[in-house]
C-alpha cells in the first residue's frame, strides 16, 4: 500500500501529543510500518505545534511534505488553514472550529481571518469542521478534544470500534479512561 | 517485543540492554528524553548534571571504574563538554563510554545550527549517526562494543527528526558489564610526557577504525538500477533520498559518520557516473569525498542551512514534485511560543520593559521576554552569558550615571554556568545588578529538576542548593528576594539595586505556573462597566487576555489568577486572583 499521511496541527498545550500515540498504538498492531515526528521544546509554549503520523509497508521520511497529507486533524481554525498546502489533492481536513488568538491578534498587530471554514470550503477544501470543544466539554473535560477530533478521525478508516478502544486503553491513564472513551464516541458520532 | 519508540527512547533502550549504569546529562532540546527514559531503568544510575562539561567528566569517571556509562547533550551543550572530551579521546577509557548529542537543523529550539560532526573529527573521536529509532537503539550498543575494543569514547549523534520521531523497535534483553580499574598513570594522567605518547596511539586508533570502516555492517551500499549516479548519505538526509528515489540509484548510507572508509567510497565512485552527497549542514562527508580526490556534488546543489524534506531533495534531484495544495487567500497570522499565562516571568520583564532596562538574557523560557509587547531583553547569547555580559557592559560603562543594565538567568542556567560569572562580577567588583528569574525548575525543555530544587531526576528528595547562601558566599552583598507577582515590591528592589554602589542579585522567585504543586487562584474577573479600554492590561502581553468589543475580558480557561494584571489597572476594571 502507499504510505498514508495523518498531519495533526493545532496549538501549543492542546494535547497533539496524546492523539498521535493514539494513532501510533493501533497502527503498531495492525502490523504497519510507522513514523510519528513530534514537537518538543521551545515551539511547544503555546506556539503553533505538528505532528506527522506516516504508516504503511515502509515508511522512510519522518515528515510530511507539503501536498502529501491524506487527512489534516486541526484542534484550531486558524492552524488548519495556516497548513493547507500540505493537503494531498482529494486530502481532508477535520477541524475543531475553536478559535484560540495567537499573540499578534491579541496585541492587534494582525487579525484573525473571518469565515476560515466557508473560504476553506470556496476553495474546494474536503474540510469537516465541527465544535470538538463543546462534545469535550460534554464529555466531561475541555482536554478530551484530542479524543473527540480523533473520533471523528476514525470514521474515515476501517478500523473496528474495538481497536480503537483498545488502543485508548493502552494510551490514557486509567482515572481518565471513560471520560476519553465517552470522548471518543461523541467525535465518532458527530 | 516490537514497540513504537522515539529516537532518544531507543538510545534509553541500547543503553539499558548494553548494560549501562551510569548516566549524566544536562537536558536540551532535542537530547533530554534520553536521560528521563534512561532513569525508568532501575539498574541505571541516572543523574542531571548542573552542566555538559561536569556531565562528561562524571561519565568518564564512571566508565574508569569499570561501568558502562553514557552522557547526552544538544549540540551546543557538547561546546561546554569540549575540554574533557579532546583529552578523554586521548585517555581512552576502561569500560564503554558512549557521548550523546543531539543537533537541530531547523533550530526548532536552539540559538544556532552547528553541526555537531566537527567535532568527532577534531577530537579524533568516532561517532556513529543513526537514521531511525531501531538503528538508535543497534547504533548504541554498538558504540559500547567499538568504545572497548578501540579503547575510545564513542560519539552518538542525534538530530532532531530521528530523536523526536517514532518508529517500530525490536527490544532484547539487558547483558551487565563490569571492568576492574587499574591504576595506569601513563593512560590517564594526561601531563605532557604521557599525553605525547598517547597522541600517536590516537593517531594509529582513527587508522584502525577507517580500517573496520571499511567492512563494517552499519556503512553499507544499497543497489540502484540507474548507476548514473550514486548517492552517499546519512541520518535523515538517507530517509529522504529513499522516499524520493526508491531504489533508482545506488546508495551508500553511512552509519559510521567519523572516520569514514575510504576503499569503500572510492568503489562506490567508481561505479557511478556522477557522485552525489546528501547531507544536512555542512559539507562533511562531501569534504572527505574531495580530500580522497573525487569529484563530487554536495553543497554547490544542497543547501547548509536548514533542515530539508522529501520536496527539497527531490526539487535538487530533479525529481517529480508532490502536488502542492492550495494556500488560503488571507494572511494567516504567526503564532509564535509566549509566555504561558500566569507565568512568573512576564511581571518581571513588564517592570524591566517599563523602566527602559538594558536587560542581558540567558538561555531559558525567559528569552520569550526578548517577543512584543514585553520586547524586554537585549541579548541571548549561550548559557551564562547574560551574567558575565552585563559584567563587561557595566565595566565598559563605569562611572556612567545613566547605566541601567541588568542580567537576566534562570535558576538552572545559573547553576550551569552562571555562578562562575558572578564569581568574576564579585572578584572584579562590577556594579552590576544580577535579577536571577528562579522558577523552581528547569522549564524550557519540560521540567527538569536542578541543584536549586531539591529534587533529583530519580523524583527522590535530595540536597538543595540554597542561592542566597551561595551568592553571598561568593562575595556579593546585597542580595534579596522578591515576588514577581508583586509589582511594587519588584520594581522598588530593581531601582534600589541600580543604585547601589556595588553588586547585587535579585532573586525573583516563584514557582513555574505549569508545575503540578502550583494551586491557582480563581480567574480574574473583569467589570465592563469600569473598562475604560485603556489597554494597559495588554502590555505584559498575557494570552489570557483579550478584547473584544473595546473591553478588556479574560479566558477563563488560561487565566491562573496571578493578579498582575489587577494591580496594572488604574480604574479597578480587574479584580479577583491574587492579592498583591
Amino acid at each position: 500500500m502507499e504510505t498514508k499521511n495523518i498531519m495533526i496541527v493545532g496549538v501549543g498545550g492542546q494535547g497533539s501529543l496524546l492523539a498521535s500515540k493514539l494513532l501510533g498504538r493501533l497502527l503498531l498492531t495492525k502490523g504497519y510500518d510507522i513514523k510519528v515526528s513530534e514537537v518538543h521544546g521551545m515551539s511547544q509554549r503555546g506556539g503553533s505545534v505538528v505532528t506527522y503520523v506516516r504508516f504503511g509497508e515502509k515508511v522512510y521520511s519522518p515528515v510530511i511534505d507539503k501536498g502529501e497529507a491524506d487527512y489534516i486533524v486541526s484542534f484550531e481554525l486558524l492552524e488548519a488553514a495556516r497548513w493547507t498546502e500540505y493537503l494531498k489533492n482529494g486530502g481532508r481536513i477535520i477541524a475543531n472550529t475553536q478559535q484560540i488568538n495567537p499573540m499578534p491578534v491579541i496585541t492587534g498587530a494582525a487579525e484573525y481571518p473571518a469565515d476560515l471554514a466557508a473560504k476553506m470550503q470556496n476553495m474546494g477544501i474536503d474540510i469537516d469542521a465541527f465544535d470538538a470543544l463543546s462534545l469535550a466539554e460534554q464529555a466531561g473535560s475541555a482536554k478530551a478534544v484530542n479524543i473527540v477530533l480523533m473520533g471523528h478521525l476514525s470514521r474515515s478508516f476501517d478500523f473496528t470500534l474495538d481497536e480503537w478502544m483498545d488502543a485508548i486503553e493502552k494510551s490514557v491513564p486509567s482515572k481518565f479512561l471513560e471520560l476519553n472513551k465517552r470522548a471518543f464516541l461523541l467525535g465518532r458520532e458527530a | 517485543m516490537k514497540q513504537l519508540m522515539l529516537g532518544n527512547e531507543a538510545v534509553a533502550r541500547g543503553l539499558y540492554e548494553a548494560g549501562c549504569a551510569f548516566v549524566s546529562s544536562y537536558p536540551g532540546t532535542p537530547s533530554t528524553e534520553i536521560t528521563e527514559a534512561a532513569a525508568k531503568y532501575a539498574e541505571i544510575y541516572a543523574e542531571w548534571a548542573p552542566n555538559e562539561k561536569v556531565a562528561m567528566e562524571s561519565a568518564f569517571g564512571a566508565c574508569l571504574a569499570g561501568k558502562r556509562s553514557f552522557c547526552g547533550m544538544k549540540h551546543v551543550g557538547l561546546n561546554v563538554a569540549a575540554d574533557p572530551l579532546f583529552t578523554i579521546g586521548y585517555t581512552g577509557v576502561n569500560a564503554g563510554m558512549v557521548i550523546g548529542v543531539a543537533d537541530d537543523a531547523g533550530m526548532h529550539s536552539s540559538q544556532n545550527e552547528q553541526d555537531s560532526r566537527h567535532y568527532a573529527r577534531a577530537s579524533k573521536i568516532p561517532m556513529l549517526e543513526p537514521s531511525d529509532s531501531a538503528e538508535a537503539l543497534a547504533f548504541t550498543k554498538l558504540a559500547y562494543t567499538l568504545s572497548e575494543q578501540f579503547d575510545t569514547p564513542v560519539l552518538l549523534k542525534m538530530c532532531t527528526r530521528i530523536a523526536h520521531s517514532q518508529s517500530v523497535v525490536e527490544t532484547g534483553d539487558r547483558t551487565e558489564i563490569s571492568k576492574p580499574y587499574e591504576k595506569n598513570p601513563q593512560k590517564y594522567i594526561m601531563m605532557p610526557g604521557n599525553a605525547k605518547r598517547r597522541h600517536p596511539i590516537v593517531e594509529a586508533r582513527t587508522k584502525a577504525l577507517v580500517n573496520w570502516a571499511e567492512t563494517a555492517p552499519i556503512n553499507y551500499v544499497e543497489a540502484g538500477a540507474d548507476h548514473s549516479r550514486g548517492i552517499i548519505t546519512s541520518s535523515t538526509a538517507y530517509q529522504y533520498v529513499k522516499e524520493v528515489c526508491g531504489d533508482r540509484y545506488p546508495v551508500l548510507k553511512l552509519g559510521m559518520i567519523w572516520p569514514m572508509p575510504e576503499k569503500k567510497i572510492l568503489d562506490f565512485a567508481a561505479a557511478v557516473d556522477e557522485l552525489v552527497v546528501v547531507e544536512e549542514l555542512d559539507s562533511f562527508i562531501e569534504a572527505h569525498c574531495l580530500s580522497l580526490g573525487l569529484k563530487v556534488t554536495g553543497k554547490s546543489l544542497f543547501p547548509c542551512i536548514d533542515e530539508f524534506s522529501q520536496n527539497l531533495v527531490a526539487q535538487k534531484l530533479g525529481m517529480q514534485l508532490a502536488c502542492t495544495g492550495c494556500k488560503v487567500e488571507d494572511a494567516i497570522p504567526a503564532r509564535p511560543p509566549v509566555m504561558c499565562a500566569g507565568c512568573p516571568h512576564r511581571s518581571l520583564f513588564y517592570t524591566l520593559a517599563k523602566n527602559k532596562i538594558t536587560a542581558l538574557g540567558d538561555i531559558g523560557c525567559y528569552t520569550l521576554g526578548a517577543v512584543p509587547p514585553l520586547a524586554a531583553l537585549d541579548t541571548t547569547i549561550c548559557m551564562g552569558a547574560s551574567i558575565s555580559g552585563a559584567h563587561g557592559f557595566t565595566k565598559a560603562l563605569a562611572g556612567a550615571a545613566d547605566n541601567k543594565t541588568v542580567a537576566v538567568i534562570g535558576d538552572s542556567t545559573f547553576m550551569h554556568s552562571g555562578v562562575t560569572g558572578l564569581i568574576n562580577v564579585a572578584y572584579n567588583e562590577s556594579n552590576t545588578t544580577v535579577i536571577i528569574v528562579d522558577n523552581s525548575i528547569t522549564g524550557m525543555t519540560g521540567h527538569q529538576q536542578n541543584p536549586t530544587t531539591g529534587m533529583n531526576l530519580k523524583g527522590d528528595p535530595c540536597t538543595k542548593i540554597d542561592l542566597e547562601t551561595l551568592c553571598r558566599a561568593v562575595g556579593i552583598r546585597r542580595v534579596r528576594v522578591v515576588d514577581p507577582y508583586n509589582l511594587k515590591e519588584t520594581e522598588t528592589a530593581l531601582l534600589e539595586e541600580l543604585a547601589a554602589n556595588e553588586p547585587s542579585v535579585i532573586i525573583s522567585r516563584r514557582p513555574c505556573a505549569l508545575l503540578k504543586y502550583v494551586k491557582h487562584e480563581k480567574p480574574v474577573a473583569v467589570d465592563p462597566d469600569k473598562c475604560r479600554s485603556c489597554k494597559l492590561c495588554m502590555k505584559i502581553g498575557c494570552p489570557a487576555i483579550s478584547m473584544k468589543d473595546g473591553k478588556a475580558t479574560i479566558d477563563n480557561t488560561l487565566c491562573t489568577g496571578c493578579g498582575v494584571c489587577t494591580q496594572l489597572c488604574h480604574f479597578g476594571a480587574l479584580h479577583g486572583g491574587k492579592e498583591a
